[in-house]
This record gives structure tokens, C-alpha cells and sequence, in this order.
């Protein structure tokens, strides 16, 4: 049944939907290591730039890049809390959204942190990946969370 | 060659809702333009069309291009559809351009709209968030504000920014939106009340961050000779620089190195930030797009060669950081810009005089051409009469930017990906 909000003008109800299937292609390593609680990522051979998420050829100077596991440690390079969000994901509000620094890892990798409350993120905390054990073959796969100094150690950063 | 000239614009008021049809919000930006020029122009003047506008999502109806093109009677006369985020009026201008220095077209209509009201905010959010990697950024909850507030976050840590700062940017644009009849939103804030408003991301709140908006804009571009024709007075502006830039798709893919120089910088002006521009506190492409269109109408002093701007505030925190790209202040000095006063009407470099994005509103494929429709009005004078409603109470001479000669106008996608930067000039 079609919903009728106004007469003049005329403006009626529509819905849209779709399932569709999506390819990961030349990055899927990537979503396939986070089940192994590794994360994957991509050293340019000649320039020796390193990217994550990963790029097949770099996206410095093209040439094809090689895989290589990225520390599971670092630190927020920066974030935000956020309390609106798109439709998709307005359960989930607040969230904290960060841009994590790895070691040896010339990008920004945008992820979550959990595990602390939003107030007590900070740049340059120090953080770990925590790998969910149920996938659902997104980024979501791994978040981060705070990482005692100890254990950054201990993980061999 | 001959000079590349704009000679009149329309607009739609941009309002949260237009129930009018795209085409027909259209037609209302494109007769606004037409019966600017006193009957000097007429459609069968018009050789080819530009057509803006940024998601078929939105819009619900593919290739809306030809139903405009359609609907403005303008068949069956060259025409292409320009979408590049919310640059994609920027990016319109630039192709209207390319129309008219080729000699491929005398007259070009550029046009664009946006209808973002038929989907409530959160969907609209999402929408816009599928113009970032869908793979990688939004399935974690990525989306616009949350991009920029890690922005605004990184560029306080870097630099000591605040929010104080920010949340005046926004002031200023509210307080000019009050005397532009076209703007969305006619609300006083103070910086306390601005600071104090819901977060939407931290540091970013609700007044801090632009809204749906629909509307429609549209500029004649054309040749010189035609120009002199259609404002035989002179009131005309000229295109007197073109810039665009990109950068990745990704913002935590941008490189950290140094700062491209703009014409006139001297050696080592940026060496404080060697090695660390522009990381996700600046934007790249707004910086080579500012370098591109400074070249070509010879600007090595922005601050004093440039007499107002008209740039693309989605967020008070984007058009602090555009300050920097501009030029017209020192990377993580754009905080100092605002405090010092020099973005204000009756400031050395009023920016955003018609209240910019978060006061205007940003129906996104219109808002580009709603800078060129704003830097033309100034650059003519004629702000007062166009933008004024005596009726209202609308008092439009209080952002006319005096004996204004050289505007620059900034249209930015993403989180920088597409940005054009264009030099108008009076004729």
C-alpha cells in the first residue's frame, strides 16, 4: 500500500532494496587474514612504500606490491566520537571512529576503538587489534582497543 | 584566445524542502539568470549545456541530466552531465569553460541541482557516505562528519587549533547569511551557543557542520565578444584562473611530505612542517588547485591580491583548514586568520560574505554554481539588489565586499578528493 503524505503537492511513499553480490577481488587476502587475527598488508618492492588497507600495485609509483603481516600495535594518530552517523549504523552511536598508526605502515588505518569509554581515547594512545571471532567479512572484522604498555611489549609492537 | 567571461547567474533559495520537480527548480535558476540580462539573451542563444548534479540516490531517477536538458527546451543541443562530489559545480565551471576557450561553444549553460529532501537525515548521511571507499571506510561507520572531526582533532593536535576558533568561523557565516535572502538559514549564534550545541562528532557540533539542503543554480558562460553584447555596461567577470586538484580516495592513505609551494613562496617558508603535509590535517588538492589558478591570473599574494572568497565551509573546520590551503594564512595559523579578523566583512579577506555552505545550505551538484552566482553578484556590485528583500528586511549591502575586483570561489569533494579553485575577475 502506498503511503500518501501530502495532496498539493502530491508526495507518496517509496521503498527501495537490494541484494547484490560484491567482490573483494584483488584485495580479499585482506578479509581472509583478519579470520587468521592477522592483518595483511601490501610493501611496495621498488619504492618501498607500504599501504593498509593494501593496494595490489602501488598506489605511488604503480608498480605490483607484495603482501606482508603489519604489527597488530599502535596508536591513534587521531579520532572522534561520534553521536550521529549514517542510517546503517545510528544503533551503534556513541562509537568512537579512529585513524590508527602501525609501525612500519606508511597509511592511516580507519577503525574502531572499544574496549575503553569514548572520553578516555586519546591521540597517541596506545592501541592493540582485537579480532571478532564470529566475521562478517568487513573491516569491522578488527577493532582496537588499549593496550597496556606491557603488553605492546610483550606483542613485540 | 579569447577571455572565457560569466554574465549572469540564478538561483533557487535553498530550503530544507522544494516540492517543485528538479527541472522545474531549474527553469526557476535559469529564468532568475535570463531576466537578469533584460531580455539580451534568449534560449536559442544558449549552444551547449553543462548539467551538475551529485547522486542519483537522491535523486531516484538515472540520467536526470536529459530530463533537464529536456525540460529547458535546450534539445537537441550538445550537453554532458558533470558529477564529482560536492565539487561537482566546480567542477561544472571547469567544464563550461572548456566548452567556451575551445570554441566548441560561444554561450554554455552551466546548471546543476541537488533534491536531498526525500530521504530523511541519516539516509542522507549514508548516501554521502557511499562517495567514501565502501569497502574499507564506511562499513565501520564511517561517514562525512566523522572523517572531518578526525580532521578538526588532528589539526588541534598539530597546531594547537581550538574550537573556540572554529565555532567563530561558523558565527561569522550565520551572521552573514542574515542579510542573503537565498540563504537557508537566517539563525543568530554566539560562540558560546555554538560551542554548547549538541555533538554531532567530537569536536564538531551541530552548527558546525552544513545540512540538506534543496536547490538549483546556474551561470552563462561565454565568450568575451558575447559578454560585451549581453552587459554592454561592462558588469561582466572574467575567468581569470582555473585550478583542480585530487587526492586519494581513502583520507588515511594521504602521504606525509612537504607542502606544494604557491608562486611567490619563498624557499623554506614550510620548512617547520617538512615531512608531515598534508596527512589528514590538509588538503592537497585544495593547495594544487590553489596553485594551478594563482599561476595563471598571476597571484603571489593572495591576502592582498584577493578581495573576497567564496569557499566550500561543509564544516567551520574545513574552511579554517582552507584558509591554510588558500594561502591566505600559514599552515596551522588559520585559527589566528579567524581571531585576527581578517575573514569578516570589512576584514582584509572577507570569506564566505554570502554565509557560505553552513548557512546556505549545500544542495550539493548547486552549490558550486551558488559561489559563482555570489563571487559574480559581488564582483558587479550588485549583491545589495540581488541578494537584499526590503520586505523582509533583508538588508543585502551589508555583505557587498567594496569595490570588489578579484573573487576566488573553492568547491571541495570528499575529504579533498575533487577540489577546483577559480579566479573571477571584473571585466
Amino acid at each position: 500500500m502506498t503511503h500518501v503524505y501530502n495532496t498539493n503537492p502530491l508526495q507518496v511513499g517509496r521503498h527501495y532494496e537490494i541484494d547484490s553480490i560484491h567482490s573483494y577481488g584483488e584485495v580479499s587476502d585482506f578479509f581472509l587474514g583478519l579470520q587468521k587475527r592477522k592483518l595483511l598488508a601490501t610493501r611496495c618492492p621498488s619504492c618501498g612504500r607500504t599501504w593498509l588497507p593494501p593496494r595490489r600495485d602501488c598506489g605511488a609509483c604503480g608498480k605490483p606490491a607484495q603482501w606482508f603481516e603489519a604489527p597488530l600495535t599502535g596508536k591513534v594518530h587521531s579520532f572522534s566520537v561520534l553521536h550521529f552517523a549514517a542510517e546503517a549504523f545510528m544503533a551503534d552511536v556513541p562509537f568512537v571512529l579512529a585513524y590508527i598508526e602501525l609501525e612500519g605502515i606508511d597509511t592511516l588505518f580507519l577503525s574502531r576503538v572499544t574496549g575503553c569509554k569514548p572520553e578516555d581515547v586519546y591521540i597517541d594512545m596506545a592501541v592493540r587489534a582485537k579480532f571478532r571471532r564470529l566475521v562478517d567479512w568487513t573491516p569491522n572484522d578488527v577493532v582496537f582497543e588499549p593496550a597496556p604498555a606491557e603488553t605492546k611489549a610483550a606483542a613485540g609492537g | 584566445m579569447s577571455r572565457v567571461c560569466i554574465v549572469s547567474g540564478g538561483i533557487t533559495k535553498f530550503a530544507k524542502a522544494n516540492l517543485l520537480t528538479q527541472e522545474a527548480m531549474c527553469k526557476d535558476a535559469l529564468d532568475y539568470a535570463l531576466n537578469d540580462l533584460d531580455g539580451r539573451l534568449e534560449l536559442r542563444d544558449i549552444q551547449t549545456t553543462i548539467c551538475t548534479y551529485f547522486s542519483d540516490h537522491f535523486n531516484g531517477q538515472l540520467l536526470f541530466d536529459s530530463l533537464t536538458q529536456d525540460y529547458l527546451a535546450m534539445c537537441p543541443r550538445p550537453s554532458m552531465r558533470i558529477k564529482g562530489g560536492g565539487a561537482t559545480g566546480g567542477l561544472g565551471i571547469r567544464a563550461g569553460f572548456m566548452d567556451v576557450a575551445s570554441g566548441l561553444s560561444e554561450v554554455c549553460l552551466v546548471y546543476g541541482f541537488e533534491k536531498m529532501s526525500e530521504v530523511n537525515t541519516e539516509k542522507g548521511n549514508e548516501f554521502i557516505a557511499l562517495a567514501s571507499d565502501t569497502d574499507f571506510d564506511f562499513p565501520v561507520g564511517g561517514y562525512y562528519s566523522g572523517y572531518y572531526a578526525n580532521m578538526a582533532q588532528r589539526h588541534m593536535h598539530e597546531f594547537g587549533t581550538t574550537t573556540e576558533q572554529m565555532a567563530k568561523i561558523a558565527v561569522k557565516n550565520y551572521d552573514n547569511a542574515f542579510h542573503n535572502r537565498w540563504a537557508q538559514k537566517h539563525e543568530r549564534w554566539t560562540i558560546a551557543g555554538v560551542l554548547e550545541a549538541p555533538i554531532i562528532a567530537t569536536p564538531l557540533t551541530r552548527p558546525m557542520v552544513c545540512v540538506m539542503s534543496d536547490g538549483a543554480a546556474c551561470l552563462i558562460v561565454c565568450t568575451e565578444e558575447w559578454a560585451k553584447r549581453l552587459r554592454p555596461d561592462g558588469d561582466y567577470v572574467v575567468i581569470a584562473g582555473l585550478g583542480c586538484g585530487t587526492d586519494t580516495m581513502r583520507l588515511g592513505d594521504r602521504p606525509r611530505g612537504d607542502v606544494i609551494p604557491l608562486p611567490g613562496d619563498e624557499p623554506g617558508k614550510y620548512d617547520y612542517i617538512a615531512g608531515r603535509w598534508p596527512g589528514i590535517a590538509s588538503f592537497r588538492g585544495g593547495r594544487e588547485a590553489a596553485r594551478q589558478a594563482y599561476q595563471q591570473a598571476n597571484i603571489t599574494k593572495p591576502l592582498e591580491q584577493i578581495d573576497f572568497a567564496e569557499v566550500h565551509d561543509a564544516y567551520a573546520s574545513s574552511e579554517l583548514q582552507t584558509y591554510e590551503d588558500m594561502g591566505f594564512a600559514l599552515y596551522g595559523q588559520g585559527g589566528r586568520f579567524v581571531e585576527d579578523g581578517h575573514p569578516y566583512v570589512g576584514g582584509k579577506l572577507p570569506v564566505n560574505p554570502s554565509g557560505g555552505l553552513l548557512a546556505c545550505g549545500h544542495p550539493v551538484g548547486a552549490t558550486g554554481l551558488m559561489q559563482g552566482v555570489f563571487a559574480l553578484w559581488q564582483l558587479q556590485g550588485s549583491i545589495a539588489r540581488h541578494c537584499g528583500d526590503p520586505v523582509a528586511g533583508i538588508d543585502g549591502s551589508k555583505i557587498q565586499v567594496e569595490n570588489a575586483k578579484r573573487g576566488l570561489i573553492h568547491s571541495h569533494a570528499g575529504t579533498g578528493t575533487y577540489i577546483t579553485v577559480h579566479i573571477l575577475e571584473r571585466a
